[in-house]
């Protein structure tokens, strides 16, 4: 996994709540087998006219001219500002498979779905939650400026606007530190392996029908 | 002070409680699919590591297999390739599969419970976020990512932080045509689709004592539509005669000493709760969502909302882009929404008893002319064998309604069965997302009872007025 320490990068403003699974990939992209190719489908039916097919070649699909990140001036943005309980609905690690795909490594929102929400962790990206107030000064200060960015800064706990303005932003000591180092938490847990056993031996004489 | 059911089960399956608050917690069974679990195994064979405990995994594919006849495979490459991976990594790796043509396969919810396979006071987890469903059998169980897939596969364990418990009791019994799909849209349509989030919810009061297994598994399901990836119903008698006797059900001394243990899952009379809701039984009337998300629901007796009724202006955008979407005007009676197609199926609603009440209404009457299509969508190959031995499958055909075979099918159309685009269908599914059924398609989330009377009708109806 690609570590995430700190982040200056471009902001794109989706202004919806609920944005669920479905939206940020929906199902027929789901078919594949492999971890990565995800990005062109992001938000697939809200950005394209079209409907996309796996596979597909989408560099001349015709687009949907209001769609937010069609716009020429969040072309290559990295990280999204969004609404409450964005992620909602299934568990697809493809969202952020496409998310990160497509190039964003931060999403802000003032609350996120729980399963998207880990799932993030997971794949190198970092979902910061911050108040709702301070989510309507930033959509308010991205739509004024254009080419307008932020500064995320894992260690320190801080999201600093471009006229210096500091927001601390809370995440979990273990997350932070998978998050820090890149770590593959699967060789973290298996260092534990001699604990597992332990549990098992004594789960195994309580509940014999489980072994 | 007591304990929660939720405290109760957690508790059991701590291997290592971590100083940074985060807990190393067993899991006891694993269920697969073929869409969330292809780039797990291929993370285990790039790591050279095996599964820990190839007994706790078992597999079916459920989301791409094709409902009409099964003799020629599958025709779409794609869905194709994604089952045979699942049936090569399940050989590779020496896990249990129900493939494509076993008489058990079918959607992944409706097969564990069926085999006996999900048990009372068990972890269990799947890479689905319908996972939920199970907590009907008092199991912490909740749908997980696919890199915490390849984790359960490789170690048995999941790095978990302890939600906090809400207890959610429904008192007084529920009126007749009031399910457990009505009771959870209900609730969701008080709490919102955030209301559960970070929580455990624990269904409790007479109405939900009173629920059959199937109809609990309904309510656990649709926890996560809540926001919450669990939700819990205590153990009682109810349970132990469904769980008994099953093909991976403990039996003899086992079951003995797995019942006294079972019989303790229930909250204590002094458990503490995080949160705690009361409502009314006799309140809940059969519920229709009428835009794109489930927390957009309605009592059959109500008219689409006004703007104006709005809380803020985020509530009022969501309404507005929901009413576009779903070709809907404020106001307009629910009763006035003519349908397109309707969906009796999916690990909500896709069991024996869905059907069986299904039939009841349908029994004798024919589909309405403008329903081009009406489908359904056994959950498994069992319930659809159960279903055939009892003669619901020539009511259903003598009424109009195509007899398929199982798997989560028009649920979100990941095989051949979806919504064209303004399409508009009576479905007993759990998502009404834009898009959810097909690109363009518009979802709205009803009980069996209230799509099979929909279907007949033409348009949504009270059921509770059928005769």
């Amino acid at each position: 996994m690609q570590a995430f320490t700190t982040l200056n990068g471009l902001v794109a403003p989706m202004d919806r709540a609920n944005v669920d699974t479905d939206a940020i990939i929906p199902k027929q992209f789901l078919k594949s087998i492999k971890h990565t190719g995800y990005g062109p489908f992001l938000f697939d039916e809200w950005r394209y006219e079209d409907r996309g097919e796996p596979e597909m070649d989408c560099t001349n699909r015709p687009l949907k001219t209001d769609f937010v990140l069609n716009q020429p001036r969040y072309k290559g943005a990295q990280i999204l500002l969004t609404r409450e309980n964005f992620g909602c609905g299934s568990s697809r690690e493809h969202a952020p498979w496409a998310i990160l795909d497509y190039g964003f490594s931060c999403v802000i929102a003032s609350s996120f779905a729980d399963i998207f929400f880990n799932n993030c962790f997971k794949n190198g990206i970092l979902p910061i939650v911050l108040d709702e107030a301070i989510m309507d000064q930033l959509f308010n200060e991205t739509a004024a400026t254009e080419g307008y960015r932020l500064a995320i800064d894992l260690p320190a706990q801080t999201v600093t606007t471009p006229s210096g303005q500091s927001f601390s932003f809370a995440v979990d000591t273990f997350r932070k530190h998978c998050l820090l180092n890149g770590l593959d938490d699967i060789g973290l847990t298996l260092l534990q392996a001699e604990s597992i056993h332990t549990y098992e031996k004594a789960r195994a004489q309580q509940a014999p029908w489980l072994f | 002070m007591g304990s929660t059911l939720f405290e109760k089960v957690w508790q059991q399956h701590v291997v290592k409680q971590n100083e940074d608050g985060s807990t190393l917690l067993y899991i006891d069974r694993h269920l697969v699919h073929e869409v969330t679990s292809p780039q797990a195994f291929e993370g285990l064979r790039l790591n050279a590591r095996k599964p820990w405990k190839i007994s706790a995994t078992v597999a079916t594919p459920d989301h791409n297999v094709p409902t009409t006849d099964r003799a020629q495979g599958i025709t779409d490459a794609v869905s194709r390739t994604q089952v045979e991976a699942l049936d090569s990594n399940c050989a590779e790796f020496g896990i249990t599969e129900f493939g494509m043509n076993d008489i058990r396969q079918g959607v992944v919810h409706v097969m564990g419970p069926e085999q006996g396979l999900i048990l009372p006071g068990m972890t269990v987890v799947c890479g689905d976020s319908h996972t939920s469903t199970h907590g009907a059998f008092g199991a912490i169980a909740m749908g997980i990512g696919t890199s915490e897939v390849e984790h359960v596969l490789a170690t048995q364990c999941l790095i978990q932080k302890k939600p906090k418990v809400m207890r959610i009791r429904v008192e007084g019994a529920l009126p007749v045509g009031i399910t457990g799909k009505d009771v959870a849209l209900f609730i969701i349509g008080k709490i919102g689709t955030a209301g559960g989030t970070g929580f455990a919810l624990e269904f409790a009061g007479e109405a939900i004592r009173a629920l059959s297994m199937e109809g609990r598994m309904t309510l656990c399901n649709m926890a996560i539509e809540a926001g919450a990836r669990c939700g819990m119903v205590a153990v009682d008698d109810i349970t132990l005669d469904y769980v008994k006797g099953r093909p991976y059900s403990p039996a003899g001394e086992n079951w003995q000493k797995a019942e006294t243990m079972w019989r303790e899952l229930y909250s204590d009379a002094d458990a503490k709760f995080d949160a705690e809701l009361v409502y009314q039984a006799a309140d809940i009337v059969p519920q229709v969502s009428w835009g794109t998300s489930p927390e957009m629901v309605l009592p059959v007796t109500a008219s689409i909302p006004d703007l104006a009724s709005a809380k803020d202006d985020v509530q009022r955008e969501g309404w507005q882009r929901a009413l576009v979407y779903m070709g809907l005007e404020a106001n307009m009676p629910i009763t006035a929404i003519a349908i397109d197609k309707v969906f009796i199926g999916s690990c909500t609603n896709g069991r024996i008893e869905d059907f069986r009440a299904a039939a009841a209404i349908v029994k004798g009457k024919k589909v309405a002319a403008n329903v081009k299509l009406a489908m359904v969508v056994p959950g498994s190959g069992l319930v659809k064998q159960q279903a055939e031995a009892e003669g619901l499958d020539a009511i259903f055909t003598a009424a109009g309604f195509e007899w398929r075979e199982p798997g989560c099918s028009m649920c979100l159309a990941m095989n051949a069965d979806r919504l064209e685009p303004g399409e508009r269908c009576a479905s007993t599914s759990n998502r009404n997302f834009e898009g959810r059924q097909g690109m363009g398609g518009r979802t709205h989330l009803v009980s069996p009872v209230m799509a099979a009377a929909a279907g007949i009708a033409g348009h949504f109806v009270d059921v509770r007025d059928w005769s």
